[in-house]
């Protein structure tokens, strides 16, 4: 049955072999459902895996820092909103940044904003990765995540939206991320980010390009908003259809943008 | 399969048990510790009836792995009311009606205790985020909301029923 | 809370000085739960508890060629691998207890599995994970077989039949496929109707969601009994049932039920407690069967949804002179509760509203889905909906507000119902009311001085001349020979007048409750003697409804008067019971207290009755 391994130095869960335990709300899951698809458990206890460290522009995000760190960090209120939209505030003392990179449909809502946000994924050997690159290969990737690089955005640059079924707080039907750079309300460039709209995470870079050098007005964001659906992968599930998720993409994407909400 | 011992604060007194690694928190707290306070109600982090304190945060013990628990200070329903009185939580919560067939008391109980153990004069919007993990499937949270406020305003002496 | 008291409504019908009813109280059992020592089922404690765990099924219908369990009987912890042929009867239905229904369900089952989710097998091991894993080793060779989750699609003649014991995918509701209501002549009223409106309703399906899923705890007691607790809703009904499924006397079950964790009707199905009995028979250890939340989700059983077709005659004032429903009950794979549904919902019909001519057809229907069961006023709440939802359509077509309308067609004290029970008690009016004031919705003087006690006349307190058909006997619609699901227009003609089946000859099921209700527990020969004189008593409670039958001539159902009906064994039984002589006997005067003049019987031998509700005093 499961055993677990406790692993004092990030540099040395490399070589381990196991399931990494997070904050456990996924894992612990799986091993109360399906015990024998976890034969061994690797537990964390080097204190690097749960700190926030600054240097320069750049922050470092352990991958086992909680979402309730990131809403008390004092340097990360930019990702509050993602944070605070993960769960109750049980979940969000436990759930941590590493288990949301790898959470699957319809999970992973705080990766959204590090998409959009163009992070950097840390892996415990050194090597880092793009986050875009990261999610597209995450089913089959092998390793242990360290921690997340990300340079803060201008204020109010990133914004973020969750859309759920229940108040105040449920599973995504979808939740948006776009970081906006420019000047006023001009767009020069945008990174849009959806999450529960495929299997993981993901960009529409047509709505992006539709963006760039578009205003922020209704007619403005129009063709962007228009734009996004055809970078969407939507599944059908227990809280909304692949066709419902099409539909509503475009509106939710226009009220994100233009502060609707 | 060898067991794994594992000590913790458990409302305030020194605990030790063994348990099957892979063991999760609520299970080694029910059986092995005692404590049925917190119950299972999915085993999956959706309904909240297993919440409980560690370190003063409130966390989900059936996705607490039991063995991560070593050092920890836990604190359960079982051990809210000091005595024979009440902890204003929960003399708040009969007074009010709050619970009905009871099973998602204890975690709604500990729930609003780590959210007036950090700010304790909550709004009624912060109280609905606090519980917001929290399911209840016969009460209804308007009571449940109603008690909390309500225990807020007893220990801030702002009694006012 | 705020709870608004009108006591000026039918203020001469009640008492108002009532001490508690109307006033706060704290609930008797708060103290446990605040303090989190309410105890629930799950909270005793057994030293070498066993876990238990089902196999279920990936398909909604399927074979099954074969099942390999060798290799989970070999994994760590696990003690007893459970096999249907482990069941000692392993057929029942729910409401074979009070005799309603032909058996129709594994607790295990061993050839075909008519719903995803269906357990075959079952698995006890020292730990849950052990069980998971050991259930998770064990291969079954399914053959696929062509499924229906529909329930038009399931009463047609090409459809795979569901379930053998009512192959027509339809509950017998003999001699029909279907439950009729016939009252006047719907098909004549709608032709002088000013307007027909015509629309279909649908509600999904609903899971009760407790926060405690269902579950059980048995372990082997002293005196060669099982003890079980369980958080079952219906503690006798689930004694009996595991007493019949087990082949076992329920004197030798100790079944002990507590707090329930939420429940709204989900938890009387009473699966969870032969298969823990079982599982201490067979280890001799104390065993635990829980649903975990998945189970409770996908194969805990729901309100089943229901598809119902209306069809109103409206005057242009907006009085409805008629109105035609056809109804289906989703009852997924086995009866369990739906059938009732089916009776129950057709008492309620056509609504609370006078209509003189009304004409249904509900049909129980099984298909490929989640057994159905009890929510909450399942059966009603349902076709509520529909009614509640046409009410609007037709106000629309008519041109009326709808409160309006209502008003105008809600029953009044005195109005006869569909079904031949006079209306009274009605409060539709005054509800009307009440809540267009809270809505700050204006309504006509008119309908402000309305009310439930003024109104009826003699014409609609009377039973009119009705039309009857033999449409849609069993086996008729599978076979092609029933073209319709609707009523069809009546040839024949039931007189005016004409009521049901007297239920005045039925023996109420507990006597001495009924005329000594201070009693309860006690055996007052004088209560006995006066109690089966036949005096107009209301029939047991858990005798299923037959409205429609009771119209009809053709009425051949379910249990014929004078024969008692089994009670649902809910006294305390005394250390060393006795059988006494049944219901149809002639009662014999016993000095006080009771005392048993037999010895114990364990079940009950007697035609009609379930032998597996034994050890209560029975009548």
């Amino acid at each position: 049955m499961t055993e677990v391994q406790t692993i004092e130095q990030l540099g040395a869960a490399a070589q381990a072999q196991g399931h990494v335990l997070g904050g456990g709300t996924l894992l612990m899951r799986q091993v109360n459902y399906t015990p024998h698809q976890v034969p061994n458990i690797l537990r964390i206890t080097d204190p690097a895996f749960r700190q926030i460290t600054r240097a320069g522009r750049q922050i470092s995000i352990g991958a086992g820092v909680s979402m309730a760190q990131i809403i008390a960090s004092s340097d990360l209120d930019f990702l509050a909103p993602a944070a605070r939209a993960i769960g109750g505030p049980a979940i969000r003392s436990m759930a941590t940044v590493g288990g949301n990179l790898f959470a699957p449909h319809p999970y992973g809502d705080f990766a959204v904003a590090l998409l959009a946000l163009g992070a950097q994924v840390q892996w415990a050997d050194g090597r880092t990765e793009d986050i875009e690159a990261f999610l597209a290969s995450r089913e089959t990737s092998k390793g242990v995540v360290a921690a997340v690089l990300i340079e803060p955005p201008q204020m109010d640059a990133l914004r973020f939206g969750k859309v759920t079924r229940t108040k105040p707080k449920g599973v995504s039907v979808m939740s948006i991320a776009v970081l906006i750079t420019g000047v006023g309300r001009s767009v020069q460039q945008a990174r849009v980010a959806f999450g529960a709209m495929g299997p993981a995470p993901m960009r529409s870079k047509a709505a992006e390009h539709a963006l760039a050098g578009a205003t922020l007005d209704a007619t403005g964001v129009a063709a962007a908003c228009a734009a996004c659906v055809s970078d969407l992968a939507p599944v059908n599930d227990a809280l909304a259809s692949a066709w419902y998720r099409r539909e509503v993409a475009p509106i939710h994407l226009r009220r994100l943008l233009l502060g609707e909400n | 399969m060898p067991k794994t011992p594992v000590t913790f604060t458990l409302n305030g007194a020194e605990t030790g048990i063994f348990v099957d690694p892979g063991l999760n928190l609520l299970e080694a707290l029910r059986r092995e510790a005692g404590d049925l306070s917190p119950k299972f109600g999915c085993g999956q982090g959706t309904c909240g009836a297993c919440t409980i304190l560690i370190n003063g945060e409130p966390h989900l013990s059936c996705l607490t792995l039991a063995v991560a628990a070593q050092d920890a200070d836990i604190s359960t329903t079982g051990g809210l009311a000091p005595g024979a009185d009440l902890h204003p939580l929960q003399q708040a919560f009969a007074d009010g009606f709050a619970a009905q067939c009871g099973f998602c008391t204890s975690g709604m109980l500990m729930a609003a205790k780590a959210l007036l153990d950090r700010n304790p004069r909550p709004t009624r919007d912060e109280v609905v985020e606090a519980i917001s993990g929290n399911l209840c499937r016969c009460t209804g949270y308007d009571p449940i909301v109603d008690a909390i406020l309500d225990a807020a305003a007893r220990v801030q002496g702002r009694v006012t029923a | 809370m705020s709870i608004e008291f009108r006591k000026d409504l039918f203020a001469d019908e009640r008492d108002d000085n009532l001490n508690e009813i109307g006033k706060p109280k704290q609930r008797q059992d708060i103290g446990g739960h605040v303090r989190g020592r309410t105890a629930y089922y799950d909270d005793h404690l057994f030293d070498g508890l066993l876990h238990m765990r089902c196999l279920r099924s990936p398909h909604h219908h399927a074979r099954i060629r074969s099942v390999d369990s060798g290799a989970a009987e070999r994994m760590p912890g696990v003690r007893r691998v459970v096999h249907p042929s482990d069941v000692p009867n392993n057929l029942n239905t729910l409401l074979s207890l009070i005799g309603f229904g032909k058996d129709d369900e594994q607790l295990l089952s061993d050839q075909v599995v008519r719903y995803m989710g269906e357990p075959i097998l079952a698995i006890i091991a020292d730990t849950e994970a052990q069980a998971r894993a050991a259930c998770a080793a064990v291969r079954v060779d399914w053959e696929v077989l062509p499924h229906v989750l529909d329930v038009e699609e399931a009463i047609a003649p090409a459809a795979p039949s569901v379930n053998p014991a009512y192959a027509n995918n339809t509950f017998d509701y003999g001699p029909y496929d279907h439950v009729k209501l016939r009252f006047g002549d719907a098909q004549a009223a709608f032709a002088q109707a000013d307007h027909i409106v015509e629309a279909e309703y649908e509600m999904s399906p609903i899971e009760q969601a407790p926060i405690e899923t269902c579950g059980a705890i048995a372990a082997p007691e002293t005196a060669d009994r099982f003890v079980c607790h369980t958080g079952t809703q219906a503690l006798f009904f689930s004694l009996g049932t595991a007493a019949k499924l087990l082949n076992i006397a329920s004197s030798r079950l100790h079944f002990i039920g507590g707090t329930v964790g939420g429940g709204f009707g989900g938890k009387v199905d009473s699966i969870t407690e032969p298969m823990a009995v079982l599982g201490a028979i067979l280890t001799g250890k104390p065993v635990k069967f829980q649903w975990d939340r998945e189970e409770e989700m996908q194969v805990g059983a729901p309100r089943g949804a229901e598809r119902w077709r209306i069809k109103d005659g409206v005057m242009a004032d907006g009085t409805i002179i008629a109105r035609e429903l056809t109804g289906f009950f989703d009852a997924g794979a086995y009866t369990r509760l739906s059938s009732y549904a089916g009776t129950k919902c057709t008492g309620h019909l056509p609504g609370p509203y006078s209509i003189p001519n009304v004409a249904a057809n509900t049909f129980c229907v099984y298909t490929n889905r989640t057994p159905a069961t009890a929510m909450r006023g399942f059966g009603i709440t349902g076709v509520d909906f529909a009614i509640e939802c046409h009410m609007d359509r037709v106000a629309e077509v008519a041109g009326i507000d709808p409160i309006s309308l209502r008003i105008k067609n809600a029953y009044r004290d005195g109005d006869m119902k569909a079904h031949r029970r006079v209306a009274k008690n009605c409060a539709l009016v005054e509800s009307c009311q009440v809540a267009a004031g809270k809505a700050g919705w204006i309504l006509g003087t008119e309908d402000m001085a309305a009310s439930s006690m003024a109104g009826s006349t003699p014409e609609r307190a009377s039973i009119p001349q009705t039309a009857l058909d033999e449409d849609g006997k069993i086996n008729e619609r599978r076979a092609g020979r029933t073209a319709t699901t609707s009523p069809v227009k009546g040839t024949k003609q039931l007189p005016a007048g004409t009521h049901g089946r007297s239920h005045v000859a039925v023996p109420v099921q507990r006597p001495d409750m009924q005329i000594a209700p201070e009693r309860v527990g006690h055996d007052d020969p004088a209560a006995r003697g006066a109690a089966h004189a036949p005096a107009p008593v209301a029939p047991p409670v858990a005798a299923p409804l037959q409205p429609a039958a009771a119209a009809l001539p053709a009425a051949a159902a379910t249990p014929t008067p004078p024969r008692a009906q089994p009670a649902a064994a809910s006294q305390p039984t005394p250390p060393a019971s006795a059988a006494t002589p049944p219901a149809a006997q002639a009662p014999q005067l016993q000095a006080k207290p009771y005392k048993p003049d037999e010895p114990f019987q364990r079940g009950v031998n007697r035609p009609g009755a379930s032998r597996f509700l034994s050890g209560a005093r029975r009548r």
